[in-house]
């Protein structure tokens, strides 16, 4: 096989403590791709973004980022500088920083102890700080605390700081979490502009929000990819209908 | 991202250095003892003393309350900056001691020169001590490898929270009970003790007291404008970010072990250098100044101070300690219920310790003027605690 992926897992397997949260697992995604990810709780979503950014380590399988780097012997920040940005399931933002220092601090750029001591921040610095609050409708909050952001806006401003740092993957877990419709849709239209210039794996429950964003979906189900294909498809895949509605198969009837 | 102080703060830094540093050790040398304004030597070295345990202070907190790392056994830094100079000022005694030798009394008493034949009793590692420069150097770097093997293991095993504090208890309880081993040639559990001269004077003298409280003065100023200076810069930002979510961080591509290894290096040189100017001053360091129960109490004074500010444990470090040396004069006895009680009120009912007061009295005003929903006798230590504000705005 000549064409290459930006992400590849295959036969990755992670068990803990006699629990299969991943098994035999196999994904492919291409550059550029809007990728979402759906399947019931425990079946292997977050389990899956651990292990590609390296918060754990698989038992067996391949995780390969573009051509030859192998991402199962490195640890979160190489992975991150590798280009590999993370937004958590629950808003993590730095509550008492400034929501400007938060996304500062995310800026792509050096993250050596003595960089961090004796650099200043430039002006173009700041330019591209305001450009990407204004991304995520942040700019008139620029200097409150990140702490006193509604739920929603700590949302968007770990957006942005994802943003921030440039990344040629985004992997993002629920980000209409707590969002009211409105806020939902806005994040949909965000996430849709990324893909293309970055390539982005969304992870999210919420249908309709699946329904405005998705291209492509693939279905975790037991660890491992149940199906892929377009929203219809999915919706229409018998055993998908089975895991989520748990009905016998015909057959059986 | 801004100026390290603003106009305000510099003023009243400016302002507290010179009653500290000019004044006071000025009432000291020139007013004549008996007059109201003369500040006696016992309060000098007092002084000193307490301004030692603020540089301590400090350090914890930038630990504690910057970095969200709670260290237990800064003490043994504070310690071994204090051997590393006592070390010196042990072998400038000369023969001065009881003995009259030229090795430290300990040593000889001990049998040293039977075991040490070669050397005349002194154990080699010793020696290099004689010279000044060395020793200087040893208060800086011996704390530093010492927290740089440690921390170097802890961080990268990723110790954290309470595993971190009792690993860190554990480490200063451990070199406690060396170092109060004889054969460990410090002293054992009388320590280093008897000093005659420091760099050429009467190490007794009301002059060379009067300018190690100075030293001390300068070495806290120093510290705190080095703390107020790191907050203020890119580092400043990741250590409280760290502190506040170090997962996101370190999914930001931030190493975070090697920024809590660099801030764990530097606050136990600066204890270290803390430690060192208070040995000349108390004259005497052993083994029981890192017992675990001293990393405790430097805790404690953060607390009661305000962590997560600087001017807090300064505060801290300096009232705690004042209370106790009038306390343990007045009812030694129950100082450590007096300590203990005070941490637990400070945790229950002033989580911002002394310079969150002023704050706490205004929430408290605000709320009573509404119910009163009229005018309020502001309460008795409102006026006290708002001379207060400005230092604590300092910090903010």
């Amino acid at each position: 096989m000549n064409k290459s992926f930006i992400l590849t897992l295959e036969g990755v397997n992670k068990t803990f403590e006699g629990f299969r949260a991943i098994s035999d697992l196999n994904f492919y995604m291409d550059e550029g791709e809007l990728r979402v990810i759906i399947g019931p709780n425990g079946a292997g979503k977050s389990t899956m973004l651990d292990l590609i950014t390296g918060r754990t380590r698989p038992d067996k399988g391949r995780i390969e980022y573009g051509k030859d780097t192998d991402l199962t012997r490195l640890n979160e920040y190489e992975i991150n500088r590798l280009g590999i940005g993370r937004k958590f399931q629950t808003p993590s933002v730095y509550t008492e920083h400034t929501v400007f220092e938060n996304i500062w601090l995310s800026l792509e750029g050096g993250r050596g102890v003595f960089q961090a001591l004796f650099s200043r921040i430039t002006p173009a610095q700041r330019d591209r700080i305001r450009e990407v609050l204004q991304t995520v409708g942040l700019e008139k909050k620029e200097r409150d605390k990140a702490g006193s952001l509604s739920h929603g806006q700590k949302q968007w401003l770990e957006i942005g700081m994802l943003l921030a740092q440039n990344p040629r993957l985004l992997l993002v877990d629920e980000p209409a979490a707590g969002m009211t419709d409105e806020e939902t849709a806005k994040t949909g239209e965000l996430l849709t502009s990324l893909a293309g210039r970055h390539s982005v794996i969304v992870i999210e429950h919420d249908m309709v929000f699946v329904r405005q964003i998705a291209r492509k979906v693939t279905i975790l189900h037991q660890g491992s990819v149940l199906c892929e294909g377009t929203v219809d498809q999915v919706q229409n895949d018998e055993r998908v209908i089975e895991v989520y509605l748990g009905r016998k198969k015909k057959a059986d009837a | 991202m801004n100026k390290v102080f603003n106009k305000t703060e510099l003023l009243i830094v400016v302002l507290v250095s010179f009653v500290g540093l000019v004044l006071l050790p000025c009432l000291n040398a020139f007013v004549p003892e008996g007059h109201v304004l003369h500040v006696s030597n016992f309060a000098i070295t007092l002084y000193g003393k307490y301004l030692c345990y603020a540089v301590l202070a400090l350090g914890v907190n930038l630990l504690w309350g910057y970095t969200g790392l709670l260290s237990l056994g800064q003490c043994l830094f504070f310690s071994l900056g204090g051997y590393a100079f006592g070390m010196h000022l042990m072998l400038m005694i000369g023969k001065l001691g009881q003995y009259k030798a030229d090795i430290p009394d300990f040593m000889v008493f001990l049998e040293f020169p039977a075991k040490y034949p070669s050397t005349g009793g002194l154990p080699p590692h010793w020696i290099p001590f004689k010279n000044i420069l060395f020793s200087m150097a040893a208060v800086v770097w011996v704390p530093a490898i010492v927290a740089a093997i440690f921390g170097f293991l802890a961080f990268r095993s990723r110790i954290k929270g309470v595993y971190f504090s009792i690993l860190s208890q554990a480490l200063t309880y451990g070199a406690c009970l060396m170092f109060f081993r004889n054969d460990f040639t410090f002293g054992g559990n009388n320590g280093l003790t008897d000093f005659k001269q420091v760099l050429g004077y009467d190490i007794n003298t009301p002059s060379t007291k009067r300018w190690l409280y100075v030293a001390s003065g300068m070495l806290l100023l120093g510290t705190y404008v080095l703390c107020r200076w790191l907050a203020s810069t890119k580092f400043g930002l990741v250590q409280r970010a760290i502190r506040d979510s170090e997962n996101r961080v370190l999914f930001s591509g931030y190493a975070t072990a090697n920024y809590k290894l660099f801030v764990f290096v530097l606050c136990a040189v600066i204890s270290g250098l803390g430690g060192a100017l208070y040995v000349p001053q108390v004259g005497i360091i052993n083994p029981s100044e890192m017992a675990p129960d001293k990393s405790l109490e430097a805790v404690v004074w953060c607390a009661v101070g305000g962590r997560g500010t600087f001017i807090g444990p300064i505060l801290g470090a300096i009232s705690v300690n004042a209370l106790k040396s009038y306390a343990t004069r007045a009812f030694a006895e129950q100082w450590l219920y007096v300590l203990g009680g005070m941490f637990i009120l400070v945790v229950l009912f002033m989580p911002k310790g002394l310079v969150g007061i002023p704050e706490q009295i205004r929430e408290l005003r605000a709320r009573w003027s509404r119910r009163q929903d009229g005018d309020t006798v502001p309460a008795a230590g409102a006026v006290e605690a708002k001379s207060m504000t400005a230092g604590a705005s300092t910090d903010k």
